[in-house]
């Protein structure tokens, strides 16, 4: 594979995607010191929010620390030359949200959908547009439709204002030639000034082989975090992406030493676990479910006495969606009831 | 028995899933279809029913609403021409049962709040949203237990039940729902949020309510309640099962409910409990209105404009 040259964007997640294994309870001063640290290293972009978003905070999502305002207010001001970037996603944050991003200085917003109902981002992508926003769609769970499928929705996002659309692996379920296929025929079919990005989650460590085929294939754009701290098994990580980019002669602007300094000295001692690949965050991968959905299944696995992984699976064989992590306790209720021994015993006598 | 004569607007989904509500009603009879494209499938099948049709939007209704004595109209369009569409009716005497998110009426959850509309004289009552009808209940079922300080509620649906007009504008459904937890649920703070699925087979409409107690929720009250509830509107919705819950958490003061709607499947199919929820509870509501009227209670006048 031959990128030498090519120039991308990093943009980093920590403090957006990184806040679901931090059940949202990151520090206004760990946001600072990761920030602080991205932007002497040179990261372009990194995203602060919820991890669900604009608007997030919720008994569905988990109530954060801090509101986005606080998070956003903290960081944008201490930034030298680091542009911030806010995630939203329709049915959750609305247009309102999106005017309070505006006005705290947020560049970038992002503006997510399932992969299928590209539609009901029209409203967002318009103001954003309006708003002379770097306005970006992210189609989320792209592995759960082709490719060509995918590219009617890119071209919806594209048509409402979006100056760059994503292919998002919410599952980290894609391996490259899935990437490969889907990122070509969006690129092929959007116009030449768009961007076109890729959003990878690692649990079947294929964050950077798939950012690579994503940059083959024509992706300017490419997200990760900081350590890896995101949801599921994390996203890809940055500071490796940045070794491997600089022995390929791929552009990324960012400094290898200090990235793996604020890896190492400031994102790791954040951890309250390890975000690995244990058998639940592989689990999502191979079964196609969405990463933030892990601690939500281990936690109403403890609660009712299932595996994680079970619940994972009947979440993935159901077709849930991002978002819908009400349904995870529900389905763990379920499948304790179903099966409990009382059950069985009463189906025995009929 | 003389039926109170009524007016739909909007032969989409829900204007046609009410139509086939109304026609069984003992006492509302359904004679106008108003829509706006003149090869709209909805204004043929309204047509084949019997009703008289336009496709000259409420211009073509107003001047015949006196001669065929129309006193009650269902605005099944969209939030933007709603209040418009309100208003001319009003001038008439034309009640409105507003199903779109307009609101610019009181908020009507039949179980939680219709017996409060009654007496009133309002001329015109908002149907709220198809996740505030399914949600609401439940969060009053609660809140009339002991003091609810938030009040959550997650509707999904599948992708085939939501139409343009709502994924155009999902925001009006999130603010419209979060208002109604409150002003009608009885939370004090309430939050709505809307996921879509696209899976196939289509999934049936599945809602929580997570609902925070001020003080330790009482469990056992809180479980009656809710049942309760649940009886009232099957009454007019069969398909709003509880699946699960309340799952009631001592720490926390979480108290959480989920829900499934499956619609009649009179038009609609049945997966999209979400529109018959609008359609059934629109339905109700016009009647209450409409044995006000037959018993004399109840005597519309026009509206000045």
């Amino acid at each position: 594979m031959n990128l030498k040259g090519k120039k991308v964007t990093l943009h980093d997640n920590t403090l957006r995607d990184g806040m679901h294994p931090k059940r949202h309870q990151i520090t206004l001063d760990q946001m600072l010191a990761v920030a602080r640290g991205l932007d002497e290293a040179g990261m372009p972009l990194i995203e602060v929010t919820h991890g669900d978003g604009l608007g997030g905070a919720s008994v569905n999502y988990g109530f954060p620390l801090h509101s986005d305002e606080e998070y956003l207010s903290a960081v944008i001001p201490a930034m030298k030359k680091t542009k911030v970037s806010a995630l939203l996603l329709p049915g959750i944050g609305t247009v309102d949200h999106l005017r309070m991003a505006h006005e705290l200085g947020v560049h970038t917003i992002r503006v997510a959908t399932h992969c299928t109902e590209a539609d009901v981002s029209e409203q967002h992508i318009g103001l954003a547009r309006k708003l002379d926003m770097d306005t970006v769609g992210f189609l989320m769970m792209a592995h759960m439709i082709e490719p060509d499928a995918l590219v009617a929705q890119a071209r919806l996002m594209e048509g409402y204002g979006a100056n760059c659309v994503y292919v998002t692996d919410s599952a980290g379920y894609m391996l490259p030639d899935d990437v490969t296929a889907r990122v070509t025929a969006v690129r092929q079919a959007l116009k030449p000034e768009t961007e076109i990005g890729f959003h990878g989650h690692h649990n079947m460590a294929m964050g950077v082989a798939n950012s690579l085929a994503a940059i083959e294939a024509g992706a300017s754009r490419i997200d990760g975090s900081t350590n890896g701290l995101g949801a599921g098994a994390g996203n890809t990580p940055l500071e490796v992406f940045v070794a491997v980019a600089n022995r390929m002669g791929i552009e990324t602007g960012v400094d290898l030493y200090r990235i793996m300094d604020v890896a190492e000295d400031i994102v790791l001692p954040m951890m309250e676990h390890m975000v690995r690949i244990d058998r639940d965050a592989l689990t999502l991968g191979y079964a196609g479910v969405y990463s933030s959905f892990l601690l939500f299944a281990k936690r109403a696995g403890a609660k009712y006495g299932l595996p994680a992984r079970d619940i994972l699976v009947e979440l993935g064989r159901r077709g849930m969606v991002g978002g819908q992590e009400d349904m995870i306790e529900d389905t763990a209720i379920t499948m304790a009831r179903e099966s409990s021994p009382a059950r069985t015993l009463t189906q025995a006598k009929a | 028995m003389r039926k109170i004569k009524c007016a739909l607007i909007g032969p989409g989904n829900i204007g046609t899933d009410l139509l086939y509500k109304l026609k069984r009603s003992t006492v509302l009879d359904p004679v106008w279809m108003v829509g706006i494209d003149p090869a709209s499938e909805g204004l043929e099948r309204a047509r084949n029913m019997g009703l008289k049709t336009t496709s000259d939007g409420v211009d073509g209704l107003l001047p015949n609403v006196q001669a065929d004595g129309i006193q009650i109209a269902f605005d099944a369009t969209s939030a933007y021409v709603h209040a418009e569409n309100s208003r001319r009716l009003n001038a008439l005497g034309v009640m409105m049962i507003d199903l779109t998110p307009a609101a610019i009426g009181p908020y009507c959850v039949p179980p939680v709040n219709l017996r409060e509309h009654v007496g009133k004289r309002e001329m015109n009552v908002n149907m709220v949203t198809c996740g505030g009808q399914a949600t609401i209940p439940m969060v009053a079922a609660v809140s009339r237990v002991q003091p609810v300080s938030y009040g959550e509620i997650v509707a999904t649906v599948s992708s085939r039940s939501v139409g343009p007009g709502t994924r155009k504008n999902i925001d009006e459904f999130t603010r419209t729902t979060a208002g109604a937890i409150e002003r009608v649920g009885g939370a004090a703070r309430g939050k709505a949020i809307i996921v879509i699925n696209p899976a196939e087979p289509p999934l049936i409409m599945r809602d929580t309510i997570h609902c925070i107690t001020e003080s330790a929720p009482r469990a056992a009250e809180i479980e009656q309640s809710v049942r309760d509830m649940i009886g009232q509107v099957q009454a007019y919705v069969p398909g709003y099962r509880l699946v699960n819950g309340p799952v009631i958490d001592m720490d926390t003061h979480r108290v959480s409910i989920f829900m499934e709607v499956a619609g009649l499947g009179d038009y609609l199919p049945r997966y999209a409990g979400n529109l018959d929820i609008m359609t059934a509870a629109a339905a109700r509501t016009a009647e209450m209105f409409a044995q006000e009227i037959l018993n004399g209670s109840l005597t519309l006048e026009p509206v000045p404009a």
